[in-house]
């Protein structure tokens, strides 16, 4: 997953740093990731991962590093359908 | 509980004396020379107003924030522009106390603006980054002694020559990214305002907010420590918006009871008739109460979201669009009552001399659409659609 993350960002980030130097806990706006940006990397994980962030998780700070998107997907990717 | 609600009581009378007896009859004289509300500030100083916000262990006056918001609107009955000082003062202090994190330098600075009533204004925009205060040019960069200096080209201070400090926005350091930000709190005596323009503005007039160049030296520990962009999220955003609103309805409100007070002198004059103006003034009531349950309601979220533990829900894109929307729905309401009372009063509110004169509300209310601009909100807004949900 860590990967697929990565290469999101690598597309839609925009950041001025290449991704893959980047530690899991590395704060993607301090490297240059605008919010805009970010909102592109929301909807490309939503669409890659066939999810939606729900409202109490579209905050700064669920997309500020690798490791916090994982987490957030994963408590996701988790939950039990709803039928 | 009742200790608390006196005073917030005792604080509001207070201030609706100080609009009465300072505000409004310096109002006039104020927007025609695009002076300093000086004797306003003064008499808001006498009270301990600069500092009603902070806690009483800080040596403030402990009112509620629904307290100050309320004292934005009272001003802004009287005066737009002494309710502007007031407001952009409490929006840099109301930020500090809620962001203190136990920031020693930052607590003791709290207490001299309450001892002192220290008046703080702010260095937020910068030419060159298209009103975009989530993004900064100037950067922290190390002095000598372990000091910092920066050095920021600002294209408007609101009463920058007035005011005892100035909180200024940031890039971290010289090799920080633009929107890696920080708040330096540089104090007088640690900064040279160089003017740069001048000021003979449509509105506002007596905010007196030409561009400078601000440069300042100041200690490590006058850096605030808390993250920027939970600083903006949290407070400086939502605080902003719902301060300036309440003084926008205020001015308006006051404009609605101008048009008001000129219908019944018409129907005094031809007793048993409703004066024309009197329909066109119902059209401005609605206006007006559409203004009102604007900024009423977004004041209630505000507090609400700020009683929860962690104030989180805050930082959402739901909230960020809520208090965006205040802003953008305010600033163009506001200025659309007060030219809805210029054609109740007609002549008499054209006329700058009269008891009707509605003329610098509709100035002074302009302002509000570019107070970071509109088109810029609607752009972020646009942004943050594409993926909040339950807007």
């Amino acid at each position: 997953m860590n990967e697929e993350i990565r290469q999101i960002i690598a597309a839609h980030g925009r950041l001025s740093i290449d991704v893959a130097a980047l530690a899991p806990d590395a704060d993607l706006y301090h490297a240059g990731m605008t919010s805009h940006a970010s909102v592109n990397v929301m909807l490309a994980l939503e669409d890659h991962f066939d999810i939606e962030f729900p409202d109490r998780m579209l905050k700064r700070s669920v997309f500020e590093s690798i490791a916090a998107i994982e987490r957030a997907l994963v408590e996701l990717l988790s939950e039990t359908p709803v039928s | 509980m009742s200790i608390a609600v006196d005073r917030d009581q005792a604080f509001l009378s207070a201030i609706g004396r100080i609009a009465d007896e300072f505000a409004a009859p310096n109002a006039d004289d104020v927007d025609r020379d695009a002076r300093f509300p000086a004797e306003t500030i003064e008499a808001l100083r006498a009270a301990g107003a600069l500092s009603a916000f902070l806690p009483t262990e800080l040596g403030g006056g402990g009112v509620t924030f629904e307290t100050i918001a309320a004292a934005c609107f009272e001003l802004g009955r009287r005066c737009g522009s002494s309710a502007m000082v007031f407001a952009m003062h409490q929006i840099k202090v109301i930020t500090l106390a809620r962001h203190l994190d136990g920031a020693p330098w930052f607590s003791e600075y709290l207490s001299k603006v309450a001892d002192e009533q220290r008046l703080v204004a702010s260095v937020t925009s910068e030419i060159g980054t298209g009103g975009d205060m989530g993004r900064s040019i100037a950067a922290v960069t190390p002095g000598e002694n372990g000091l910092c200096v920066f050095e920021k080209q600002a294209p408007t201070v609101s009463y920058g020559a007035h005011a005892d400090d100035l909180f200024v926005t940031l890039r971290r350091a010289s090799d920080a990214e633009p929107s890696d930000q920080v708040v330096a709190l540089a104090m007088r005596g640690q900064t040279e305002l160089e003017p740069a323009g001048s000021w003979d503005p449509l509105g506002m007039r007596g905010t007196c907010s030409p561009g400078f160049v601000v440069r300042a030296t100041v200690a490590p520990e006058q850096i605030l420590p808390a993250p920027f962009s939970t600083v903006m999220a949290e407070s400086i955003v939502p605080v902003t918006h719902i301060l300036w609103s309440h003084l926008w309805l205020g001015i308006a409100t006051d404009a609605f009871d101008r048009a008001r007070a000129f219908v019944r002198a018409s129907a005094k004059q031809k007793p048993g008739e409703t004066p024309p103006a009197a329909l066109r003034l119902s059209h401005v009531m609605s206006d007006l109460s559409l203004l009102r349950a604007e900024v009423y309601s977004a004041l209630a979220e505000f507090v609400e979201a700020s009683e929860e533990p962690g104030r989180e829900r805050l930082s959402t894109m739901v909230l960020a669009l809520r208090f965006n929307n205040l802003k953008i729905a305010a600033s163009e309401q506001a200025p659309r009552v007060c030219q809805g009372a210029l054609g109740v009063c007609g002549i008499m509110g054209f006329k700058n001399d009269t008891p009707f004169s509605v003329g610098r509300h509709l100035r002074d209310t302009m302002s509000a659409c570019l107070m970071v601009a509109n088109e810029r909100i609607h752009q972020t807004n646009a942004s943050l659609l594409l993926i909040a949900k339950d807007v």
